[in-house]
């Protein structure tokens, strides 16, 4: 059994946390090369240029790409041979409270959602937990901007719906909310499992890379097939009309019901701030 | 579509001329408000109080910006999304509110009262907090103060980049942007 002291948790995640504000990584910045490179209106290649700046002067600076630093989203996956000295939630709350506090991150976490007051330092995060095999923690961190989040929609399909259904669902959910949620956008889609474990897919989708590929044939073409479908949209960069509204589509699957068919869409912004950690 | 310099307080005259699409780049005084901000707004002006600032002519800037950093004016600075300020709006055109700064999507009752005000709505691109943030000169909280990020702000800007998105002629970027490319 191998021990981690519950700061060491503290400290990676905080690292991570402020360093996916500062700085979108190279892999979002080759998908801003893509899409200026894709784009066919002017309005929409202007809005991509401020784009590209906006990155390079939030990672040369040191200041948050966007003042929405988000709600603090952390996977948290546990080799079940580890044990954590102290309290892991109260560590990675902590980790959270360093990075917002210490790095001019932007406080948007309120205690309650009606009588909503300000916990002030971003706490807590929605943590997602899951047990894996071995010895190690691995943390993955999003910052979710609330304005892509608020245009993000779960559905309870019919079985007979299908296929067609998730893909009329997925279009819906763009084609009505995707100028609100500040394109280009990374489009999460979670199907199957229950009603909330369809949502936690889409979730985890959203907060990757454009550029990450279901590694099942079937899903990956679909992923490809609907980038392209949702582009067809019109929407474009910021909503002003264009042939770039999404980087990419990710999508997470889980086994369901026999009568259901679950389908969720996590609506992520240009913004698409992540990190990983392994502790 | 035309690339227009603007200067603060705007006029009809200036509100009229700009039509979806043109590109301005905006300078002078603009005052930050946003949910919390635009309540207490409305709130004073139902109890016959002043607003904390001069509205007549002026360009309001949905924002909520992060810290400020050691030796900066201001933290990240990009716009906020727009509609849930509908409520509030179509009250502030009718006492002299020339503009709007922000992204997304307006209803049917603001896009009236900017005919009818001769306003302009403004597009600043979102997420480009830190670009945004080079315009501002200078940054002064000047109330409400308990609200933190969301507290009203005086902020002079420098060649602030920005896209008419939504005309006093009725014109709306995002639907006629969209059908130009929309493939059906």
């Amino acid at each position: 059994m191998r021990t981690v002291k519950a700061e060491e948790v503290t400290e990676a995640l905080a690292k991570v946390a402020v360093h996916a504000n500062y700085d979108i990584g190279e892999e979002m910045l080759r998908a801003f090369d893509e899409a200026l490179a894709a784009e066919k209106s002017e309005a929409g290649k202007e809005v991509i240029r401020q784009i590209q700046e906006n990155a390079r002067i939030a990672r040369q600076e040191c200041v948050p790409y966007c003042q929405d630093t988000g709600f603090a989203v952390v996977f948290a996956e546990i080799g079940q041979e580890v044990h954590v000295e102290g309290n892991l939630t109260d560590a990675i709350n902590a980790g959270i409270r360093k990075a917002y506090t210490e790095g001019y991150l932007r406080k948007s976490i309120l205690d309650d959602p009606i009588r909503r007051k300000n916990t002030g330092d971003n706490t807590p995060a929605v943590i997602h937990y899951e047990v894996v095999p071995g010895d190690r923690i691995r943390l993955t961190f999003g910052a979710k901007g609330g304005g892509s989040e608020n245009m993000s929609r779960q559905a309870m399909l019919k079985p007979a719906d299908g296929l067609e259904g998730v893909k009329r669902f997925v279009l819906q959910t763009v084609s009505e909310g995707g100028a609100n949620a500040c394109p280009p956008l990374v489009i999460g889609v979670g199907i199957g499992g229950t009603f909330e474990k369809s949502c936690i897919l889409a979730k985890k989708a959203a907060m990757r890379s454009p550029y990450h590929r279901n590694p099942d044939p079937f899903y990956a073409a679909l992923e490809d097939e609907l980038k392209e479908s949702l582009n067809k949209l019109g929407i474009g960069p910021m909503g002003y009309g264009g042939t770039v509204t999404v980087l990419g589509v990710n999508i997470e699957t889980y086994p369901c019901h026999l009568v259901a068919l679950p389908v969720a869409v996590n609506v992520n912004c240009h913004a698409d701030r992540h990190g990983e950690v392994e502790i | 579509m035309a690339e227009y310099a603007l200067k603060t307080p705007l006029t009809d005259e200036d509100v009229e001329k700009l039509r979806i699409g043109d590109s301005v780049r905006l300078t002078g005084v603009i005052y930050t408000a946003r949910d919390a901000a635009h309540k207490r707004m409305i709130e004073a002006l139902d109890r016959g109080e002043p607003l904390p600032f001069d509205i007549r002519g002026s360009l309001v800037y949905y924002v909520g910006p992060s810290p400020t950093q050691p030796g900066r004016v201001i933290g990240s600075a990009g716009p906020t999304t727009a509609y849930r300020m509908d409520p509030y709006a179509p009250r502030l055109m009718e006492i002299g509110m020339k503009g709007m700064i922000a992204k997304g999507k307006r209803n049917d009752a603001v896009k009236e009262a900017m005919k009818k005000h001769k306003v302009v709505y403004l597009g600043a691109t979102g997420g480009a907090a830190a670009l945004i943030a080079k315009c501002v000169k200078k940054c002064d909280v000047i109330a409400y103060e308990d609200l933190g990020p969301e507290a009203v702000r005086r902020l002079e800007v420098e060649d602030m980049p920005l896209v008419v998105v939504t005309d006093c002629h009725g014109g709306d970027l995002y639907i006629e942007g969209r059908k130009k490319y929309e493939v059906k």
